[in-house]
């Protein structure tokens, strides 16, 4: 009762000035339930056809465990990139003027609205052996398509909107009297990019590699054309969980999926929990 | 009454809301479907297939439309659908609501049959092993055939790269892997250590594995790699046309006959009242009609008459091993090749 007591006056103190709790809660609630939780209870009700010895074997099977590896590397030294190259592309969309700014800017959304088996065929063809960029990067014994760089490269291409769009924003409203106010005190590019803008875009870098991690590592239409696919080579997890699918074994390819959903929110998670302590430090909290 | 209760009340409403009408709107579209069904002058029956019979079947959808005319006076309106075959048979067992399939292996259909939507014994309800038409496995080399490739033993020499899918994520693909099994298995003195290993040479050349058959042509044929592409023979026959100047078919001394499968989904036509139709569909492939009509689209009429007319079309020397004679099915075939840690995972091993 008395708890109840205190939440009902820490609600009256806090009380929203956008009405309608209850019903936008209860709409969440549902929505949440019906299109993300239940579908994701029902991934651990198809596991009860299997026994846990079997569970392990499917889950460290040596082919599995290079799967894993190749997502994993790959996604991340993609994300990292795109981290990278992210900065600098919201830091040139939102700092300066230049023609067709806005379509630029428009495509850089396009990875998601393009279909990803579209978008991992026409990668395959550019840098296969035979293809425009492909055949560049041959001549310096540089081979792309079917192998690991290949991956990443398609990593690469979905990844990056996220990295963008959690940082422009973030650019957008630093508020350049900081930056001001540290040349006048005598710092120099570098220190004020280091010292003034970095802390404040670091907590939406973490994100949008965790974001970009996330995708990358679970990532099948686009990654598939340009893999290769050879077993303990180039395979990637998703396309075991395919072959799982194919020879109709669902407790096996529901394993590996739980695996990979383990593994990514444990990545999401940290991430999360490591920029709100970044957050805090930026504020000085 | 108290403020957060009522709140409380409230969002139960809203779920209570939100729930009843996704319900309806679910009931509502299963009404439109039956409805769909019930109408008395025209009828509708979904086919279920697979990829490479896309314009076999935009053509023979046409001609059964009219036969069924002339016959019953009715229009039938056929949906079809496409898709890699296993994954055609897996909506299928998820509730797509097919009347009729059509797809690549007898163990796919096979897999529908032990969901209980297709009733036993399907396998002899059509003629032919309810194959109407069959097609075996072909390379497709480049033009002039720089490599030399005649046949399966020319795949293991060293600097040949060979294109084929992974017959763990593409069923078609296992027809690939057991027609090689069964050249190397023909050869004198064979033993089954001599197939694996024949077997391993081959698939260590193999430079791109891909998931399935059509990403397989496109690796070989847009993007220019490999030497040799081992495919089913009606997909080949279009890449050459497509493309007549820059490839040609090598048919081999022995391949296999691929039987894609068609079944009635007995569950599904009960339900839709379609019985009747469906099995004309079904018994219609095999008129002198559409077996002809299979024959211009590059797959091997079952009807062996007809299959002579296409004798300069299709290399009618070859020989075609059975799977049911030779492998012992396909059930078995899976279980000794392509199950977790079965033979295809071994040569893959070190």
């Amino acid at each position: 009762m008395q708890a109840l007591q205190k939440f009902k006056g820490k609600n009256k103190a806090n009380k929203s000035i956008i009405p309608g709790f209850g019903l936008s809660m209860g709409i969440t609630l549902s929505m949440l339930s019906f299109i993300v939780l239940i579908p994701l209870a029902s991934v651990l009700l198809s596991l009860k056809d299997i026994s846990f010895s079997e569970f392990i074997e499917v889950i460290v099977d040596r082919q599995t465990v290079s799967a894993y590896k190749v997502s994993i590397s790959c996604a991340f030294i993609a994300s990292s990139i795109n981290v990278v190259f992210g900065v600098l592309l919201a830091w040139i969309l939102t700092r300066y003027k230049f023609p067709c700014k806005r379509i630029f800017d428009g495509l850089i959304e396009l990875p998601f609205a393009l279909p990803t088996a579209v978008a991992g065929i026409s990668l395959t063809t550019l840098y296969s052996d035979k293809g425009w960029i492909g055949a560049l990067f041959n001549k310096i014994g540089v081979k792309i398509s079917y192998t690991k760089v290949g991956i990443t490269i398609a990593m690469i291409f979905i990844g990056i909107p996220f990295v963008v769009r959690s940082i422009q924003p973030i650019l957008e409203k630093l508020d350049s009297q900081y930056e001001e106010a540290a040349a006048i005190l005598g710092a120099d590019k570098h220190i004020i990019f280091l010292k003034v803008i970095f802390p404040e875009i670091l907590p939406a870098m973490l994100t949008g590699f965790a974001l970009a991690f996330a995708r990358s590592i679970g990532e099948y239409g686009s990654v598939v054309f340009i893999a290769g696919n050879i077993p303990y080579k180039t395979q990637i997890t998703p396309l075991i969980i395919m072959s799982k699918l194919e020879q109709f074994n669902y407790p096996a390819a529901t394993s590996i999926a739980l695996i990979m959903i383990i593994f990514s929110f444990i990545i999401l998670f940290g991430i999360n929990v490591l920029s709100s302590r970044v957050n805090k430090i930026a504020s000085g909290d | 009454m108290n403020n957060k209760q009522f709140k409380y009340k409230k969002a139960i409403a809203a779920l209570a809301i939100f729930t009843t009408i996704s319900g309806s709107l679910v009931g509502c579209s299963e009404k439109n479907i039956s409805q769909a069904y019930s109408q008395a002058d025209a009828i509708t029956i979904t086919n279920v297939s697979y990829d490479p019979t896309r314009e076999f079947y935009e053509q023979y959808n046409k001609i059964f439309t009219d036969y069924w005319k002339k016959e019953k006076n009715q229009l039938v309106e056929i949906i079809q659908s496409h898709g890699g075959s296993g994954k055609q048979a897996r909506s299928v067992i998820e509730g797509n609501e097919a009347d009729i399939v059509t797809l690549a292996l007898e163990g796919d259909v096979d897999e529908i049959r032990k969901a209980g939507l297709i009733d036993e014994g399907w396998v002899n309800e059509f003629d032919k092993n309810s194959s109407p038409y069959t097609s075996t496995i072909v390379f497709l080399v480049r033009k002039g055939n720089p490599k030399n490739i005649k046949d399966w033993d020319d795949l293991i020499n060293d600097g040949v790269e060979i294109i084929t899918p992974d017959p763990k994520s593409s069923g078609g693909a296992r027809w690939n892997f057991l027609a090689a099994w069964a050249f190397f298995g023909e050869q004198d003195g064979a033993t089954e250590e001599y197939q694996k290993q024949q077997i391993k040479k081959l698939y260590s050349n193999v430079s791109v594995l891909d998931s399935g058959a059509r990403g397989a042509t496109t690796t070989f044929v847009e993007n220019g790699q490999g030497d040799v592409l081992l495919a089913w023979e009606n997909e080949a026959f279009l890449s050459i046309k497509q493309n007549p100047e820059e490839f040609e078919i090598i048919t081999p001394s022995l391949s296999i006959l691929a039987q894609p499968s068609v079944a009635i989904v007995d569950e599904n036509v009960k339900k839709h009242g379609t019985q009747e139709v469906s099995k004309a569909y079904l018994e219609y492939l095999y008129s002198d009609e559409a077996q002809r009509l299979a024959g211009e689209n590059y797959y091997r009429p079952s009807n062996s008459e007809i299959l002579n007319e296409f004798s300069n079309v299709f290399n009618l020397d070859v020989k075609l091993v059975n799977i049911d004679d030779y492998f012992g099915g396909w059930e078995a075939a899976t279980e000794k090749f392509f199950v977790d840690g079965a033979i295809f995972d071994e040569i893959y091993k070190n």
